[in-house]
């Protein structure tokens, strides 16, 4: 598999994961709060994200590739291992279930005229809260290997796809199996990460690339070990407690 | 406190969200790691295989410290 096709892969469902999310909030709220609102304030978290990954960007330009590599790869890893810990108990736990219909906490429709505050708040909010961490991903991922377009790419085709999906059918979107994805991107960002980061150190791998291909092994194995785990753990546990 | 201060909290939380999250244990194991890997590689030992057990390793015993806590 190409370095291009690993970024595209990597930065689309690490983007899906939290555009799932992001999209069960701004349906959530467009729906019942009311549609005008909710988009300007969805779009505007969009224009900061954009801006956002423009400076990071640039600013990621100027640093040499080795420190980039260790900064960047350091970074993903323990991210990286925060996702993987999370989709080992959430998959442990719920399976493939999806993330179920979004709170959206205010849920009278606005009558007014005029900016529903409370709805482009909270858009703008579930934007920004759940794009900056994936913008940071997409940004850091594309530099570092050097793909910074087959990033940008990946990232915003899996938001626009699941904001497709969200729009014309809300409830499909609920149905993906987010635990599952974040698993999988978990175990991504966590090989790229040792990778990259002992790379930066001055380390160099057995296979050079096909290193990467023993870690993304060796990590995959490791979920599903500890996911049987897990899962026993939690069996035990609701056997004990029912 | 106004909307600076506010924002700058707010920055401050996704940063440490961001790189230590739910359990500093995996953070602090990864930083001790990658320094105990750079003084390797600075004293002559090309030492890729001090991490990949370690990250395996300390994922088990975090996993194992939230099915405690339960």
């Amino acid at each position: 598999m190409s370095g291009t096709a690993v970024v595209l892969i990597t930065t689309f469902l690490a983007s899906a994961v939290e555009a799932i999310e992001m999209v069960t909030i701004v349906v959530g709220v467009g729906a019942t709060r009311g549609w005008r609102s909710t988009l300007i304030g969805a779009v505007a978290g969009f224009a900061v994200l954009t801006v956002v990954v423009v400076v990071v960007g640039a600013a990621l330009t100027a640093i040499p590739i080795g420190a980039l590599r260790f900064i960047v790869g350091a970074l993903l890893l323990v991210f990286g291992l925060q996702w993987f810990r999370k989709g080992v108990v959430r998959v442990a736990a719920r399976g493939l279930a999806g993330i179920g219909e979004a709170e959206s906490g205010e849920a009278e429709r606005w009558r007014g005229r005029g900016i529903d505050w409370t709805a482009f708040v909270l858009a703008f909010k579930g934007v920004i809260l759940e794009g900056l961490e994936v913008a940071f991903i997409v940004v850091t991922f594309g530099a570092t290997a050097n793909q910074y377009g087959a990033a940008v790419i990946g990232g915003v085709s899996a938001i626009l796809l699941v904001g497709a999906v969200g729009l014309v059918a809300h409830p499909l979107v609920t149905q993906i199996p987010r635990s599952f994805l974040q698993l999988i991107v978990g175990v991504m960002l966590t090989t790229f990460g040792t990778f990259w980061a002992l790379e930066g150190l001055g380390v160099e791998w057995p296979a050079s690339d096909g290193a990467i291909v023993a870690l993304l092994a060796l990590y995959a194995l490791t979920a599903f070990a500890y996911t049987t785990i897990e899962r026993r753990r939690v069996y035990a546990v609701n056997g004990a407690t029912s | 406190m106004g909307r600076l201060g506010s924002g700058i909290v707010g920055f401050g939380r996704f940063w440490y969200d961001f790189i230590i999250g739910s359990d500093p244990l995996m953070a602090v194991a990864v930083a001790a790691g990658l320094l105990a890997t750079a003084i390797l590689v600075r004293s002559g030992l090309n030492a890729w295989w001090l991490m990949p057990p370690l990250v395996v390793s300390t994922l088990g015993v975090s996993l194992r410290r939230a099915g405690r806590s339960v």
